[in-house]
């Protein structure tokens, strides 16, 4: 017990430390998803201004992660103040620092206008006050990259009470009792899961942290492991301790180069400080952290092709039973989880399962992050309560539909999803009631269509994207999504036929029916879900023999979804 | 045993089997497209769907459910019928069905299973083929063809080559539609990492892999099968050769998974190298020599000449002056036929075959250590090896399919020894790899079984209950330290060491060795101190564990068996026994030879000295495969009269008086004994070419014509003969053998054969500790001949190349000779890879291509003897073991010079 002294005291003293250095004013720059709209030279704006003002000690300048306001990005955020600048250009920051820093008026125009008016403050804008920030509450707030930051904010908290004063099998009851549920898109419980790989013999067990986010529109373990990996780390290593793991692995898209360096900064700082490797701080507990660079096959985000291609080989799914708790990674029980699950865990310990069941609904608790996108007034990264109704999200934190367009469909759970319409907007958002209405909540992409979109063109386009993703190895999806989208592409190039639409659906159900894994499974959702809310406009398709060439609907005068055409 | 039911039958199946192997086990067809018994489950056709229990359950795959006790499957219904048409409708959508012009058309599972599900084939608009194939991996190449229009990317052609072969030379390229099978970078078959083997085509389930050469020359449902046994290594392959009667033409060479003690496996040789059957240089009339030009006679005519001139000479010169040679390539009906036929019309006991050539130390050295020489442990039982010790030996290449069995064991976590003087495939994934100088092998086993005695690795019990003369063997050991051996082998002494506790504590070990043991000067002392050394550590007589020579050819087992040898009757009974003799006198009714009868090696020495005047030559071309060609030639030319019985021309027969045309394994009955004992029928799949005949029935005619009449009705007849005399293939018949063979030694018609020898007892009593005195080789290298030269096989030829070299596949992967040689001496020579270069010995010089590579030693060269046209064996040294008169084929001194440009 004197070791585990040693190192808890060691890393509450640089808790402490960093917690009394904490900046009492601070200038926030999401530098992660706001990059591409310039948020760096923003940084270096401020950093001259800041200078030559002479506050450059007073105030820190912060490189955040996501702050989740997409739409207005690039954002800038001043605190203690709690406002939020949006769309911020580099000669806006002399302003910003000569009135909001150095004489605490606020500048209209780089606010954010909520019916019409400019607001200033984060909490007054209706985007912010409808979520509730539980697993993103450090991201977009602390330095990514410095451990000390996050230390100052928590993290590893949870890891030390576990280690502690936790048995394996109390944590495993701990997230049992929370309700928490796989936030991949099964849906599984997670404590279930852990119970089981815990339970599995083996002298060695992997835990695998899934971060293959595929879902074209979906940025949520992007924006986590970008903004706060140090909670994605503690929640593996919880996870470790909890299955008995003495290695694990975090398969991450190398298409996310930012989440890969922060990641890679902080294993290395874990390390430092004993919270990796062996004896971590100071207790039986040995775990490694490798990171797996994903090389951007859809599939492998399904468990079994992703531990394939960890292993070197094809990424293709392997049939199941044996499941990966039995028989995983080098034939080892594995527990595989996604990175918002994991980001969960020292939640749920923090506030209690009791408390965080208080979140939710019934059979689906705590909170669900979303990447809102598509015709909404405002797009970006949300946290919400399970339960809240699409509504809500679509208006309330969506701010609703832009240019006075209807709003015509929800598209959830991307590829494997489907399109939840108008008449469901007071449905609640949860695992069961998405599902009845024929979408899934899947990992978290919530597309917004418009009356303007054409559905029939929409199907084709998941289909497209399932078909160039399949992997190949069974014939129902290699071949079935191919001759769905040959189908779909007759449709929308006004060469349909009027046994097309239940060849289609026929075909739909077979492929769904004896696809090897969810990838095939799901993919005639979009399909079937226009099938079934849609019909009219395969119908009109076919009967006037609208379209043109074969590459889209183009003579029915709707148009692709704007970050559809993005991700294409 | 589990017990469950199928569709309401019930079946028992061994637990750990998935539903799957449990149904087709108990006759059960569940369709499958992708599940293969050798490989592992994947789950990709989908067509496997069954229902466990009756109600609306979700389907699971029977090929990777395992099954549990009270399981009860339904395999068809409504649900899984529509589901599987579903897959085939998808699978026929872009499958081109072109069925009248596909070979597999009667073998097609894809076929098979439209037809039985009714799948609709034109239901997304019939496929519309790009006309030509388009070029892809096997363009080139003479083997092996894919069609990827007709492939279902089930992954069976890639999963056995990675699983079963361990080549992985085929992978798949892109994803979904796109996905195709190919090699790495799309490189041409023959030039990528690919064996040949042809393992992909067997598993194929449609026509998508082929063999090129048998095209358009018959369907699946048009060809009759005809299961035998391969005629090349002694590894003992069954398989079928798919025959057009019509044309009498074999067309293909098939297997199932389950056949044989392969598995269905083969490798190049056994698939591709039938060619030479419908060769059109096989020998198909008697030719008689006059005038110095062959003419042809008929059947009649060459057998009466040969008889008078065999007898004649005979008569005059006295027993000793003739001489026979028969072959490990023929079968054991023929075998004991040739020697009946020395002993008997002959009155000779100058008989031989060419085990002198390779394995002779083997029986040697093994009888007199343990009272029979042969292979003790059986294929089935390498996977079970924890530990292999492989000296002399390159199994991937010579031994194949023995080869696939060790790569299990490897799977399965065997340690794996290689002492070998070169970087084999084994020795490059051993765990040891004791890289010896050739020629030291006993200094190297001297010292190992010397630390072994002296750390107390040996089983003291083994060696004090079932050895002898234990004492002398320590007394000998004393001198051989590892530190001298090390230095003498050129080897680390601490992988000696590692090396000796490995096998020593092995549970269990066995020992795998081959002609880099026997063809030395001292191959029966090598051969006598490996058993030394199993007897040592107690690894010997138990499962998995003994002492395992891997033979070399098709009968070699056989061969030797039926004692075409000079000093032996069948089944290794001394002839110098007065009981032995009188069995045989009373059952052959003449009296038998008494003079010393030699080997092949002194058959070619007294054709020099004249003491030999007449030979009869049987399957066998001494001037290819004797050591110093050029002595060879001279002297068989000095022969009064030379006759020879030989499917080609062989350089042998070009100096024959008269050449008896012999029909090859295809064309007749007998059987063969593979390496594990295990006696197995080959059986007539087409007639011999022109008036070509069965070499036992040749044999029965040259005997009657001598004045020993001999008539059998069928080979069977012979074969019942041979076993009425032979103890060891005593319970044996052609009925008891049909379906798996049998291994000696099988006393009685009750008896099943005996897996592994010596269990409890050695056949001799105690195992026989024998000291042996480290002999070098007898050629040392010199100033003017600074390298060894060790001769060999490759995967792609055999032997003297008569047969694989009118094989196209084996003579586009290998086309001429080379020679190994590693880069240090390269350099120092300025000889660069791929570059002419002269082979030189005291005896002759031949030409060959540099192959420059770290797979030699500095000390070393090696090159393959197949090349007619560069033969290695104008160079070797005609040296030889003082027991067995077996030559020094491993190890002379040699030099190299850059040559001449092409």
């Amino acid at each position: 017990m004197a070791g585990l002294n040693k190192e808890i005291k060691k890393l509450r003293k640089a808790r402490d430390k960093a917690k009394k250095e904490m900046p009492k004013r601070a200038v926030r720059i999401c530098a992660t998803g706001c990059r591409a709209l310039g948020a760096l030279d923003i940084y270096e704006a401020f950093k001259k201004e800041l200078k030559r003002a002479g506050l450059q000690k007073e105030i820190a300048l912060i490189k955040t992660g996501c702050q989740g306001f997409c739409s207005g990005a690039p954002l800038v955020s001043i605190d203690p103040d709690n406002i939020l600048y949006v769309g911020v250009k580099g000669e806006d920051v002399r302003e910003i620092v000569n009135a909001t820093l150095s004489e605490g008026k606020t500048i209209d125009r780089l606010c954010h206008q909520s019916n019409g008016k400019p607001t200033a403050k984060v909490s007054d804008i209706p985007f912010f006050s409808s979520q509730k920030r539980l697993i993103l509450a450090k991201c977009g707030f602390i330095d990514p990259t410095r451990l000390d930051d996050a230390l100052a904010h928590g993290a590893y908290e949870m890891l030390e009470k576990v280690l502690t004063s936790m048995d394996p099998e109390a944590v495993i009851d701990q997230i049992k009792r929370s309700g928490l549920r796989g936030r991949g898109g099964a849906g599984f419980s997670t404590g279930l899961k852990w119970g089981y790989a815990r339970s599995a013999k083996g002298d060695e067990k992997y835990l695998i942290c899934n971060a293959d986010e595929g879902d074209p529109g979906a940025f949520m373990d992007r924006a986590l492991l970008e903004g706060d990996p140090h909670l994605v780390l503690e929640g593996m290593l919880i996870a470790a301790y909890a299955i008995g793991a003495s290695r694990g692995y975090i398969y991450v898209r190398a298409e996310y180069p930012i989440a890969i360096e922060h990641l890679k900064l902080a294993i290395e700082q874990a390390a430092q400080y004993r919270l990796l490797g062996k004896n971590i701080l100071g207790t039986d507990l040995n775990f490694d952290v490798k990171i797996k660079q994903g090389a951007g096959a859809f599939v492998c985000g399904e468990e079994t092709a992703l531990i394939a291609s960890i292993e070197g080989e094809r990424g293709q799914p392997r049939p199941r039973p044996p499941f990966p708790a039995q028989s995983g990674l080098w034939g080892r029980p594995t527990n595989i989880n996604n990175v918002e699950t994991l980001a969960n865990v020292p939640a749920i310990l923090k506030i209690g399962a009791d408390e965080y069941a208080k979140l939710g609904t019934a059979k689906s608790k705590g909170t669900k992050i979303f990447a809102l996108a598509g015709k909404v007034k405002n797009t970006g990264l949300i946290e919400v309560p399970m339960g809240i109704t699409l509504r809500e999200l679509v208006e309330d934190i969506g701010g609703g539909i832009p240019n006075g367009k209807r709003f015509k469909a929800a598209q959830m759970g991307g590829p494997s999803g489907g399109c939840v319409p108008a008449q469901f907007l007071d449905r609640s958002v949860d695992y069961e009631s998405v599902k009845e209405l024929g979408a899934i909540m899947g990992s978290g992409g919530l597309i917004i269509f418009d009356e303007t979109l054409c559905m029939v063109d929409i199907a084709r386009y998941f289909m497209e994207f399932c078909a160039k993703e399949s992997c190949g190895k069974c014939p129902p999806c290699r071949i079935g999504t191919t001759r769905m989208l040959d189908i779909l592409e007759r449709i929308c190039g006004g060469k349909g036929e009027e046994e097309d639409i239940p060849k289609l659906e026929k075909l739909a159900l077979e492929v769904k029916k004896n696809s090897l894994c969810g990838l095939g499974q799901t993919a005639p959702n979009p399909v079937l879900s226009t099938l079934h809310y849609f019909r009219d406009e395969y119908i009109e398709h076919i009967a006037t023999k609208q379209g043109s060439g074969n590459t889209g609907c183009r003579s029915c005068k709707k148009k692709l979804s704007p970050v559809l055409k993005i991700r294409k | 045993m589990i017990k469950m039911t199928i569709n309401g039958q019930e079946i028992q199946a061994q637990s750990g089997q998935t539903i799957l192997e449990a149904a087709l086990q108990n006759g059960i067809e569940i369709p499958h497209l992708c599940h293969e018994q050798r490989l592992e489950p994947v789950g990709a056709c989908r067509m496997c769907q069954v229902v466990l229990g009756e109600g609306d359950y979700k389907p699971v795959l029977a090929c990777s459910t395992k099954i549990a006790d009270g399981l009860t499957v339904f395999t068809e219904s409504e649900e899984l019928t529509s589901r599987r048409r579903a897959v085939l409708e998808l699978l026929l959508s872009e499958h081109k069905v072109a069925c009248t012009t596909c070979d597999a058309d009667g073998g097609c599972k894809l076929q098979d299973y439209a037809y039985r599900y009714g799948a609709d084939e034109f239901l997304f608009g019939s496929y519309q083929p790009k006309g030509k194939p388009s070029p892809n991996f096997t363009s080139e190449n003479r083997g092996i063809e894919h069609d990827s229009e007709k492939c279902i990317r089930c992954s069976r052609c890639v999963r056995y080559c990675r699983e079963v072969q361990g080549v992985s030379a085929l992978t798949f390229d892109g994803r979904g539609m796109e996905m195709k099978v190919n090699t790495a970078h799309g490189r041409d078959l023959h030039v990528s990492d690919c064996e040949l083997c042809g393992g992909c085509i067997r598993v194929c389930p449609t026509g998508a892999m082929r063999e090129k050469g048998a095209k358009g020359l018959g369907r699946n449902k048009d060809l009759v099968k005809t299961r035998t046994t391969c005629t090349y290594c002694g590894v003992g392959c069954q398989l079928e050769l798919n025959a057009d009667p019509k044309a009498n033409k074999v067309v293909r060479v098939t297997t199932e998974p389950g056949m044989g003690l392969n598995d269905g496996n083969l490798c190049v040789k056994g698939h591709f190298a039938y060619d030479f059957i419908g060769s059109r240089e096989r020998l198909t009339k008697p030719l008689i020599r006059t005038n110095g030009t062959f003419r042809e006679a008929t059947w009649e005519e060459a057998i009466n000449l040969s008889a008078k001139r065999l007898r004649e000479i005979r008569d005059k010169y006295g027993p000793r002056s003739i001489a026979f040679l028969s072959s490990c390539r023929c079968s054991n009906e023929e075998n004991y036929l040739m020697q009946k036929l020395a002993r008997t019309a002959g009155g000779t006991n100058n008989i031989d075959q060419c085990a002198t050539t390779c394995h002779a130390p083997t029986i040697a050295g093994l009888t007199s250590a343990f009272g029979s020489g042969a292979m003790t442990n059986s294929v089935a039982e390498i996977k079970d090896c924890k530990v292999l010790f492989i000296i002399g030996s390159n199994p991937t290449e010579a031994h194949p399919i023995i080869g696939l069995e060790m790569k299990k064991a490897m799977k399965r976590g065997a340690k794996l020894i290689v002492c070998d003087p070169r970087k084999t495939w084994m020795a490059r994934r051993a765990d040891i790899h004791i890289q010896h100088r050739p020629g030291s092998d006993n200094m190297l086993i001297n010292a190992l079984m010397n630390y072994i005695v002296e750390k107390k690795l040996y089983n003291e019990k083994f060696v004090k209950e079932r050895c002898e003369d234990f004492d002398d063997l320590c007394k000998n050991l004393k001198p051989y330290s590892i530190e001298k051996a090390a230095k003498y082998c050129g080897i680390s002494a601490k992988d000696m060491k590692e090396a000796a506790r490995l096998y020593s504590q092995g549970e269990p070990s066995a020992i795998f060795y081959t002609l880099g043991i026997t063809e030395h000067s001292c191959g029966t002392d090598n051969v006598k101190n490996l058993a030394n050394l199993s007897m040592l550590c107690g690894q010997i007589g138990k499962w998995a564990s003994g002492v395992n020579p891997l033979r070399g050819q098709n009968n070699v087992q056989g061969g030797c068996d039926m004692c075409a040898m000079p000093h032996v009757l069948p089944g290794y009974q001394k002839l110098s026994d007065p009981k032995v003799r009188e069995k045989f006198e009373k059952a052959w009714g003449v009296a038998l030879p008494t003079n010393e009868g030699g080997r092949v090696t002194h058959f070619i020495e007294w054709a020099g000295s004249r003491k030999l005047r007449g030979f009869y030559v049987m399957g066998e071309d001494p001037v290819m495969s004797e050591p110093n060609q050029h002595k060879v030639i001279k002297y068989l030319k000095q022969l009064d009269f030379l006759v020879c019985q030989e499917i080609f021309m062989s350089e042998t027969a070009k100096l024959a008086d008269v050449i008896l045309p012999g029909a090859c394994y295809a064309e007749k009955d007998g059987t063969f004994t593979a390496s594990e004992r295990r006696v197995q029928r080959i059986r007539k799949s087409v007639n011999p070419p022109g008036i070509a005949r069965p070499d036992w029935q040749v044999l029965c005619d040259m005997g009657t014509a001598m004045g020993y009449p001999m008539k059998y009705s069928h080979a069977g007849g012979v074969f019942d003969e041979m076993a009425s005399l032979n103890p060891s293939y005593a319970g044996m018949d052609y009925e008891r053998i049909d379906e798996n063979g049998l291994q000696w030694p099988c006393p009685s018609k009750d008896h099943c054969g005996t897996v592994f020898l010596h269990e409890g007892n050695f056949s001799r009593g105690k195992g026989l500790f024998q000291p042996i005195v480290f002999q070098p080789q007898k050629e040392e290298p010199d100033k003017e001949y600074p390298l060894i030269l060790s001769t060999g096989r490759t995967l792609y030829h055999y032997n003297v190349g008569n047969m694989t070299r009118k094989s196209g596949i084996s003579n586009q992967k290998q086309k001429e000779c080379f020679v190994e040689i590693n880069s240090a001496t390269a350099a120092k020579c300025g000889i660069s890879n791929e570059s002419r270069v002269k082979v030189i010995t005291r005896r002759g010089s031949i030409p060959a291509v540099a192959r420059v590579s770290d797979r030699v030693r500095a000390d070393s060269i090696w090159m393959p003897f197949h090349f007619v046209e560069a033969p290695a064996n104008i160079l070797t040294n005609d040296v030889f073991d003082p027991v067995t008169a077996t030559a020094e084929y491993k190890c002379c001194a040699a030099r190299l010079e850059k040559g001449p440009r092409p």
